[in-house]
């Protein structure tokens, strides 16, 4: 598969390889919408399985609801992580990637940035749907929803960190979910947490604000770390 | 050159340090047994019981160290990652390498004898607590690391991710075991107050500073034993470790 | 302190003899297998393998 605009226009520089990975990334996964719909369904699929296994007693499913949407968010995001840099890796593309002139971290938060938008953006908006099933209502589904939308970048963020670690292993996914879910713990003790601070009639500002701040730190370096060990997986 | 500097670069490479770490060893082994000898009589037989929780506090005197030591070593092989990345040296990672399995093994008895002591000071085996919950993740943090060590065929690659990995994670700890802290407040509800440790007389506290420092020394000597294997596995085509293990048969 | 109390542990001896046994296992099962681990090294370095030298 020829990419002509592996060549890029201008000499390099920060927001610009942001933007150039983030359009090409995009680009790539929109001609597999299938692989998109995949993830979603997994997602749903998921959700579904645990009141299959627990019973649907309304009141035992009301008390599980932020914990079963989290983690079923971090399943379905370690689901698609393989794909930010495994295909790239194959043909050879990332290390051209990573001669280029713009930086490295750079070109790693666009994949990021659009691998979150196919991926965990959708999640978090389907959410409030099958929140529904779990009997939250009103404000829990936004608290929901809004936790989801500021905690999955990160996830992404982070997993990028495992996914450029474990590039061309053999024991490629599960090794990835050993080494990034004790990393996912804050992130679904916040996310969950604030739906059942609202449910309890507290706020839920502290638990976002902590999401906000965690992706804030993740954004600045998980694409720092994973430059690294794709520099690295490359050598 | 400066004298100082160039001693403190003398046991740099794997083949110097090789011979030193032999010996430190072997000192570090006796220590450890003595003043874990020391620390057990003092423990078990001198201590007397306690209040509230009989002599099933006994346990103390193995758990808390081997938990210190979980998160000690931990904090030592990230340090060794750091280094091995800043001067690319093999040694550092050969250390950090060595450290895991001993850091691994230690979070395993600390989790053991927590439970173990769960149950008679408060009830059950596992109480889902902030401490023990931290253990848990600290002891997947560990594996994780040997797990992409073992995965990695070639042994620079496996140095390099696996430094990245340890010091991710070592960043990581604070903000887990504070997660930890405030997903435990918030779900306390209906089970038991954790902040059961007794009141330590000087005996108990000297008792089980000594077997802080045992656990600390007896992993310096397994650590010492086991970087002198991974030299000698790394190193092996060299003609010192031939001639090192030639003359050894 | 008898022997038979200190084996009793005031009636907690399966919790804390459970706890002190199997920490002792575990050293045992590391201080064994590292030392298997070196010994099986210096093993392999002893062969003459390629022609490096």
């Amino acid at each position: 598969m020829t990419d002509a605009a592996l060549q890029p226009a201008s000499d390099g520089g920060a927001w610009p390889g942001v933007a150039w990975a983030l359009r090409r990334d995009l680009r790539l996964a929109l001609r597999s919408k299938a692989e998109l719909g995949v993830q979603l369904l997994f997602y749903t699929i998921i959700v579904t399985l645990f009141p299959l296994g627990i019973g649907a007693d309304p009141a035992l499913l009301h008390a599980l609801a932020s914990g079963v949407l989290w983690v079923a968010a971090l399943l379905a995001s370690l689901l698609s992580l393989p794909r930010l840099f495994a295909v790239d890796f194959a043909d050879g593309t990332l290390e051209q990637i990573a001669l280029s002139p713009y930086p490295l971290p750079a070109l790693i938060s666009g994949k990021i940035l659009a691998h979150w938008l196919t991926t965990g953006a959708p999640l978090a908006l389907l959410s409030p749907l099958l929140a529904l099933q779990f009997g939250l209502q009103g404000l829990e589904l936004a608290v929901l929803a809004l936790g989801l939308l500021l905690g999955t970048p990160t996830l992404s963020l982070l997993g990028a960190v495992g996914a450029a670690l474990t590039l061309g292993l053999r024991a490629g996914g599960a090794l990835l979910a050993l080494l990034i879910l004790p990393l996912y713990v804050p992130i679904l003790i916040f996310g969950a947490g604030a739906v059942e601070a609202m449910r309890a009639g507290l706020g839920a500002g502290a638990e976002l604000s902590l999401l906000a701040a965690a992706l804030l730190a993740a954004g600045v370096g998980a694409p720092l770390a994973a430059a690294a060990a794709v520099r690295i997986a490359l050598d | 050159m400066n004298s100082r500097l160039v001693n403190w670069f003398r046991y740099a490479s794997p083949a110097s340090f090789f011979p030193l770490a032999g010996r430190l060893a072997v000192w570090f082994a006796v220590a450890a047994a003595l003043l874990a000898g020391v620390g057990l009589w003092l423990g078990l037989v001198v201590a007397p019981s306690d209040a509230q929780q009989g002599d099933a506090y006994r346990i103390i005197f193995i758990h808390v160290p081997a938990a210190w030591m979980s998160m000690f070593v931990y904090l030592v092989m990230a340090a060794w990652c750091a280094m091995s990345l800043t001067f690319n040296a093999r040694l550092s990672a050969m250390m950090a390498q060595a450290l895991a399995p001993t850091g691994a093994l230690f979070t395993v008895i600390a989790l053991w004898t927590g439970a173990l002591w769960g149950r008679p000071a408060w009830g059950t085996y596992w109480a889902w607590d902030a401490r023990m919950t931290s253990e848990l993740i600290l002891l997947f943090l560990y594996l994780g690391y040997m797990a992409l060590r073992q995965a990695i065929d070639d042994p620079r690659r496996a140095d390099r991710a696996s430094a990245v990995l340890a010091l991710v994670g070592v960043v990581n700890v604070p903000i887990i075991y504070f997660s930890v802290q405030w997903w435990n407040t918030l779900h306390q509800g209906a089970s038991v107050s954790l902040t059961a440790a007794p009141r330590m007389a000087t005996i108990m506290l000297t008792a089980m500073l000594l077997m802080a420092f045992a656990a600390w020394f007896y992993a310096i000597a397994v650590t010492m034993v086991r970087v002198r294997a991974i030299i000698l596995e790394r190193e092996r085509r060299t003609a010192w470790a031939g001639a090192f293990a030639g003359a050894a048969q | 302190m008898s022997l038979g109390d200190f084996f009793a542990m005031g009636g907690y001896g399966f919790y804390v003899w459970g706890a002190y046994a199997v920490t002792a296992a575990l050293i045992a099962v590391e201080i064994v297998a590292v030392r298997a681990r070196y010994r099986a090294a210096a093993r392999l370095a002893a062969q003459p393998g390629d022609a490096a030298r």
